[in-house]
């Protein structure tokens, strides 16, 4: 599944169908900080899987190991059904895109793509002409004479992701490969990087702290919290069905609304709505999105407009409840325009399900 | 790394009509620079160019180039190509070899700074000092020399190599391998991890990042200090001032002898002569490190 558009780059004929990777069970401590806590991951043939979370979860710790970068505590890796658990990092048939300055500053852009191609003894004209592929697949064909230096932040990770593809590796990395470059860069070349996967059909770990980015590009999205994972799913169900509290506040904004739990229900600002498995019982604070939350104008109604951005499309409400409660509403412009800093308001939620979580 | 200097200070102009004016103030404040340039090298260098190329009458001769080709200067130079290239290439290797072994250590270590610290104060200690060090050690009856002789039975006038060309090669060795250690740690730090792990992940062994990634990268850097260490070697005189007293095996002491002899009395333009030869060995040794510099532009930026 891709979420982006494709472009007018023709693909290579390199699509292959992509090794299922399996990793169980990973252990890694450093000192007293556990960085992997018995981490199980299966990617699918072919699939893009993003690894979110905030700084220190274990993300990066998971694709270090899985490249062979690092030892694991214990715990297992196979890819294709062939287990690399003990197998060096050279030997691995990986491709690693790191989070920047790794082309090689003194080989040219053609060679660099064409290194690990000279590794496998490929003959000249063909490691050129593969390298020459890649490049074109990344739209720098123009640009095999050039060194890094002379190349854009933006260009240089399009290298490595070439470089990184020509040798036809059994599964790609990608370690926040876009946390170096300006925002716009960072979004052309996420589409491009998703683009390019897409073509090859290789199997892809991603690493990134940038929820956005993960719920751009992924196949499924793995959110990472002290070195476990706490939910594996596709963006949207990620999104709207956050399996824990810490999900739930980690990917997208979240009102936290005092709710009620009765059995399968839960009676948030007088709706009932279903909730999600693993919501606590009884009284509780419901996660609700703000675009889940509508509002009208109503002098009787149970909250107070504290004030509006305008964000263009849509514009952003906050708003408090008679309790002291903010609340954050997002809504189309057009409706914001009939809300007054001070007036009185009635908030209704979409019925949904939510995750209720304790007080 | 010291080879990146002169590049930046090629980039180019964002407006060349501006900078081709002088400005009043940046100039006044280099004036002190250029003058001390000026009275000692330049005015030095031209003396030396004229002198060389004078008899002792004063009129233009090449007589005292010519002398250039006669044994004993010829001997003297190459005693001084073969001390300075040896105690470079051993300063150059194992100066490279010990500064691989701090860089491998954690930054903070007490072994880091120690190393660093003392290469600091070696690389400085030349001169008489170091020559009487190691005649206190190593020469006759020094400390170590007595005692290899009580407990071996050698030679205790044995060690006169230590005065000879071996000798000043061990001496030299002594500041230059702490200098090459001082030159070459940047280098060797800014070699970034991710090109090591990009190039295991592309399929290296250990051997092939090294030669394919490592020494490449590495050798301007290891070259252009070694060049360093050359030119360091090719100029000093102190150290083997206060270490050979007999005869003068290398072109610095020929130029002593050839000022200071009172057996051989107008050798100054002599002298002359030979200064101007070191010139211009010193001149295609920066020839060479130019050269160096415009191959590794390409990729450096």
């Amino acid at each position: 599944m891709s979420v982006t558009q494709s472009s007018s780059h023709s693909a290579p004929s390199t699509v292959s169908p992509g090794l299922a990777v399996e990793m169980t069970a990973l252990r890694r401590t450093y000192g007293t900080v556990n960085a992997l806590d018995g981490l199980d991951l299966h990617l699918d043939p072919g699939e893009m899987v993003v690894l979110l979370g905030p700084s220190g979860c274990g993300k990066t710790t998971a694709l270090r190991i899985l490249a062979g970068l690092e030892r694991q505590d214990a715990g297992t890796i196979s890819v294709g059904g062939r287990d690399l658990t003990h197998v060096p990092a050279n030997k691995r048939d990986m491709g690693m895109v790191f989070q920047a300055y790794s082309l090689f500053p003194h080989l040219t852009v053609l060679d660099n793509v064409a290194f690990g191609l000279k590794l496998r003894g490929r003959s000249r004209k063909d490691r050129r002409q593969r390298a020459g592929d890649m490049l074109d697949l990344v739209g720098l064909g123009e640009q095999k004479a050039r060194y890094a230096h002379q190349l854009s932040g933006g260009q240089q990770q399009r290298v490595a992701l070439a470089r990184a593809l020509a040798i036809e590796p059994a599964v790609l990395l990608l370690d926040e490969p876009l946390s170096a470059l300006d925002a716009k860069v960072r979004v052309q070349l996420r589409d491009e990087i998703r683009r390019v996967q897409s073509d090859v059909g290789t199997t892809t770990l991603f690493v990134t702290h940038d929820q956005e980015e993960a719920l751009a590009i992924a196949d499924r999205v793995g959110v990472m919290n002290s070195g476990r994972l706490d939910q594996i799913a596709p963006p949207a169900e990620l999104y709207s069905s956050p399996a824990t509290r810490f999900v739930g506040e980690f990917v997208g904004l979240s009102n936290r609304i005092p709710a009620q739990v009765d059995g399968e229900t839960a009676v948030v600002l007088d709706a009932r709505l279903p909730v999600l498995p693993g919501s606590a019982a009884g009284a509780g604070l419901a996660l609700v999105r703000p675009e889940s939350v509508s509002v009208e104008p109503d002098e009787h109604g149970h909250a107070t407009v504290v004030s509006v951005a305008f964000l263009g499309p849509v514009s952003r409400a906050t708003l408090t409840l008679d309790d002291g409660t903010l609340v954050m509403a997002q809504l189309a412009s057009a409706a914001a325009g009939g809300l007054v800093v001070g007036g009185r308001v009635r908030l209704r939620i979409t019925p949904s399900p939510v995750l209720v979580v304790g007080a | 790394m010291t080879i990146t200097a002169p590049l930046a200070a090629a980039a180019p102009d964002s407006d060349p009509g501006r900078g081709r004016r002088l400005s009043v103030g940046p100039s006044l404040g280099l004036l002190p620079f250029l003058v001390f340039i000026g009275i000692f090298l330049v005015i030095p260098t031209v003396t030396v160019i004229v002198g060389a190329f004078q008899s002792e009458a004063g009129g233009f001769s090449l007589e005292k180039v010519r002398a250039l080709g006669e044994e004993t200067p010829l001997r003297a130079l190459r005693e001084s190509l073969v001390l300075s290239f040896t105690s470079a290439l051993v300063g150059a290797v194992l100066g490279a070899l010990l500064a691989y072994l701090v860089v491998t250590a954690p930054p903070t270590s007490i072994l880091r700074r120690a190393v660093t610290s003392i290469c600091g104060v070696l690389a400085q200690f030349g001169g008489v000092t170091l020559a009487f060090a190691w005649i206190a050690t190593l020469g006759f009856s020094g400390l170590l020399t007595d005692l290899m002789a009580d407990t071996f039975g050698t030679d205790p006038n044995g060690s006169s190599w230590l005065y000879e060309l071996p000798g000043l090669i061990l001496v030299y060795s002594y500041f230059q391998i702490p200098l090459m250690v001082i030159v070459f740690l940047p280098a060797l730090e800014g070699l970034r991890p991710q090109w090591r792990e990009a190039a295991v992940n592309l399929g290296a062994t250990t051997r092939q990042y090294w030669l394919q990634v490592a020494f490449p990268l590495l050798r301007p850097a290891f070259l252009g200090s070694a060049l360093l260490l050359f030119a360091n070697a090719f100029a000093a005189y102190a150290t083997a001032a206060a270490l050979v007293s007999q005869g003068a095996p290398i072109t610095p002491l020929l130029i002593r002898s050839a000022l200071t002899s009172e057996i051989v009395l107008g050798q100054a333009n002599f002298g002359f002569a030979l200064a101007l030869e070191m010139i211009v060995v010193v001149a295609i040794v920066m020839g060479l490190y130019a050269w160096l510099l415009r191959r590794t532009s390409r990729w450096l930026g």
